[in-house]
């Protein structure tokens, strides 16, 4: 154990505090909740120019081309969160496909695609799940023929978050209808405004439309837009599942969600005394902080083996699980704490902090529930992380019998 | 950076665990259970062999000077194999104290003796965090009287060291005006005693509050890093059994039902494991006192609750043989138990943790403990 850092760090987080005294004017307001804007681009030029974005992609890409190092990153991190500044932009293109393509894209897809996307005027959505296809993503069914140099789509993805405001799509299609399930998939890119699809909000219990339904009537894309070869498309995917997972569970995240309902709880009084003075929401207020300083450290155990290049094993399998848990049930007790406070939304009369932990509450239900719900992460721990034996498989029972 | 055990914290866990794997079958610690001590004596003289209980004793006074953490690690082995031992409290919390009253010259004769062997300390600091009914020592002079509770490290001691108003109290074990009182606790893998005081005479090593503080702290790491080591245990029993026991010839384990509960485990207590090595590591390396005091109620308590969670867990997976005293898992489930109420029962010590943290109501304050 040692929690200092080298003179070399310590120097690299001088240099991020002076990049973002020098900066810090031109970022956005980070509640900037929109992926493009012209101030959002600005400041996206920016953090490139100076590596703190798109830190360790090749140069030839548009990247900085630094060597990767979990430290500095989590040290920009730190930096950016404490000097409360938007940091670089994240999403689906970002996070998750620009590193498909550099391991399994071609030349040419990687020149087209990557620099764009990098610099956020190419926005792109993630088209896997499907109505009859959701934590059983293998069995997906929108379905593509060739004719001619073109593939034909049909079908309909659903959960597609940003699909209203973006240019592309990478997503999952069957090509090989005759294939076992998770060979005849093949993974596919699409500029959003090609003729046959259509986008229709799906509105969710926080009354926002965080995701969509996206319709696929004849759609034409050129056979060349394929990463990966034809039936090769579920472990091109897999590889992105896996950038996925990394993203949530932001253990600082929960640990500035604890600090900001202590506050609540010393600053609001209830008959003339401080909410804390309750020492049952305490109790439970400390019990979440023991669970938050556990992922904190644990996410800390995890930086440092990936610097040491050291597999995590069950520490990395368990972090979307009791992440997104932790995060649900401080959301909970703060709107418990509210008291009748705590049912006041969306433009309410006196409602506290903009209605922010009831979204929460809500939304990290559905993180819960999105990107391999709970059942599957545990599915995953016990498989892969204990060495429990699968559920036999059971041939299909055609419905009504 | 770098937040993990260094090659030596790993090999020395690591001869830890070959040496109970050999010498803490569970055939012994069912010996030890129904009142046969040799195992204990078998287990002490391993360890001593290893050199274990020089850990945390400063090099000065003929031990090792390593830390706290090197002693967590070392009762997370004795936690897993629920071996008998007065590692805890004599090499943890007695040394703990001792070393830092080090600036009495007697703290330091103390040491030397708990290095050279000679002495093995039975600790009692339970008045300290929850005194019920008319429990409490009082010092006049040199002499105590009163009454003491659930001193652990009761197995092989040849002094008792309590906390008391003035610092620590050091008396011999067969000193006139003592009488140790066996208590029979669910947990049949260690012994805790009670004593009763008129006038015997003890050492007493003034100290206004640090040394006792850092016994607590400490103690409650170890207390963490034995459930955690506990706990570990359960759920390999439990996924082993589970991946061996058939049923609708099938593995049990292979049912969902079955396989959510050791994930559900296996979830809640990876991450302990990175708060038992932060909470211990900070006993010897933060900056402020406050931070090691915390620390180690947020282990503590934490892991009394994930240690509830996989000891009934773990032995529900066991189905009708967990609940048989055939295969041995309650010596764990005890175990665990136990740890969960000694030095402060997890509702006392998260109210200790936010009052550290200036949350709400002041230690000692008339509302104290009432909700």
């Amino acid at each position: 154990m040692d929690l200092n850092f080298t003179q070399e760090y310590e120097d690299f987080r001088q240099q991020v505090r002076g990049f973002l005294k020098d900066h810090k004017g031109h970022a956005p307001a980070r509640t900037s909740r929109a992926v493009s804007g012209k101030a959002r681009l600005a400041w996206q030029k920016i953090l490139l120019e100076h590596g703190y974005a798109a830190r360790t992609i090749p140069k030839e890409y548009g990247g900085y081309g630094a060597e990767s190092d979990v430290l500095k990153s989590r040290i920009i991190a730190e930096e950016f969160a404490k000097a409360k500044t938007l940091g670089g932009i994240t999403g689906q293109g970002i996070n998750m496909l620009v590193p498909t393509l550099l391991e399994l894209g071609t030349q040419e897809q990687r020149e087209k695609y990557i620099a764009p996307t990098l610099r956020g005027e190419m926005v792109w959505c993630q088209g896997y799940s499907e109505p009859g296809a959701g934590s059983d993503l293998a069995s997906l069914r929108t379905a593509a023929h060739i004719d001619g140099d073109d593939f034909v789509i049909n079908g309909q993805k659903i959960w597609t978050s940003t699909a209203q405001f973006s240019d592309m799509m990478f997503c999952l299609v069957r090509t090989e209808p005759d294939a076992p399930k998770h060979q005849g998939i093949s993974y596919l890119l699409l500029p959003m405004d090609t003729a046959g699809i259509e986008v229709r909000p799906l509105i969710t219990m926080t009354g926002a439309a965080e995701f969509n339904e996206v319709f696929f009537t004849d759609v034409r894309v050129p056979t060349t837009n394929i990463v990966g070869k034809r039936g090769e498309g579920w472990m091109v995917a897999n590889a992105t599942l896996t950038h996925e997972r990394g993203m949530l569970g932001n253990p600082d995240a929960a640990l500035s969600r604890l600090n900001t309902i202590a506050d609540i709880m010393l600053q609001e009084t209830s008959s003339g005394a401080p909410l804390m003075d309750n020492a049952i929401y305490r109790d439970r207020l400390v019990t979440l902080q023991a669970e938050v300083y556990a992922m904190k450290f644990n996410g800390m155990r995890l930086t440092t083996n990936a610097k040491e290049k050291k597999s995590s094993g069950m520490a990395g399998l368990i972090v979307k699980l009791q992440g997104c848990e932790l995060n649900h049930r401080l959301a909970a007790l703060a709107i418990d704490v509210m008291g009748a406070y705590g049912v006041l939304y969306e433009d309410s009369p006196l409602l506290r902090d903009e209605g922010l932990w009831q979204t929460h509450y809500m939304f990290d239900l559905g993180l819960i529930i999105g990107g391999g719900s709970a059942q599957i992460q545990k599915n995953i721990i016990s498989e892969r992380g204990l060495g429990l034996p699968r559920e036999p498989k059971v041939p299909k029972v055609p419905k009504g019998n | 950076m770098y937040f993990g055990l260094s090659d030596n914290q790993t090999l020395l866990q690591d001869s830890v665990r070959r040496t109970l794997e050999r010498d803490a079958p569970l055939d012994d610690i069912r010996k030890f259970a129904q009142g046969d001590n040799t195992p204990l004596h078998t287990i002490h003289a391993s360890l001593t062999e290893l050199g274990l209980p020089l850990t945390l004793i400063p090099e000065a006074e003929g031990g090792l000077g390593l830390g706290v953490l090197e002693v967590a690690l070392v009762q997370e082995m004795l936690g897993r194999y629920a071996a008998p031992s007065p590692f805890a409290a004599t090499y943890g919390m007695a040394v703990a104290g001792l070393r830092v009253a080090q600036a009495d010259k007697q703290a330091k004769d103390w040491l030397g003796r708990i290095a050279s062997g000679v002495v093995i300390m039975a600790v009692g600091v339970n008045e300290q965090i929850d005194c019920r009914e008319d429990c409490g020592v009082v010092a006049s002079g040199d002499k105590l009287s009163g009454k003491a509770r659930f001193l652990l490290g009761a197995d092989l001691a040849t002094h008792y060291l309590l906390a008391i108003k003035e610092g620590l109290a050091i008396i011999e074990k067969d000193a006139k005006g003592v009488k140790e009182i066996a208590l029979t606790t669910i947990d049949k893998t260690r012994n805790v005693c009670a004593l009763e005081l008129k006038g015997a005479t003890a050492h007493i090593i003034k100290d206004k509050g640090a040394a006792v503080a850092a016994m607590i702290n400490s103690g409650r790491v170890l207390l963490a890093a034995d459930t955690l080591g506990a706990a570990d245990m359960m759920l390999e029993k439990a996924v082993a059994y589970a991946k061996e026991r058939e049923q609708f010839n099938r593995p049990i384990g292979s049912f969902q039902a079955v396989k959510h509960m050791c994930a559900e485990m296996a979830a809640k207590l990876e991450p302990c494991r990175a708060l038992v090595w932060y909470a211990a590591y900070a006993q010897d390396n933060s900056e402020e006192d406050s931070e090691a005091a915390l620390m180690s109620r947020l282990a503590q308590t934490h892991l009394s609750e994930v240690g509830q969670y996989v000891a009934r867990t773990a032995t529900e997976v066991h189905g009708g043989m967990g609940f048989t005293d055939l295969l041995g898992l309650h010596y764990w489930f005890k175990r665990i138990g136990s740890n969960r109420l000694m030095l402060g029962a997890p509702e006392f010590v998260r109210a200790e943790a936010a009052a550290l943290q200036n949350w709400g109501i002041k230690i000692g304050d008339k509302n104290w403990g009432k909700p």
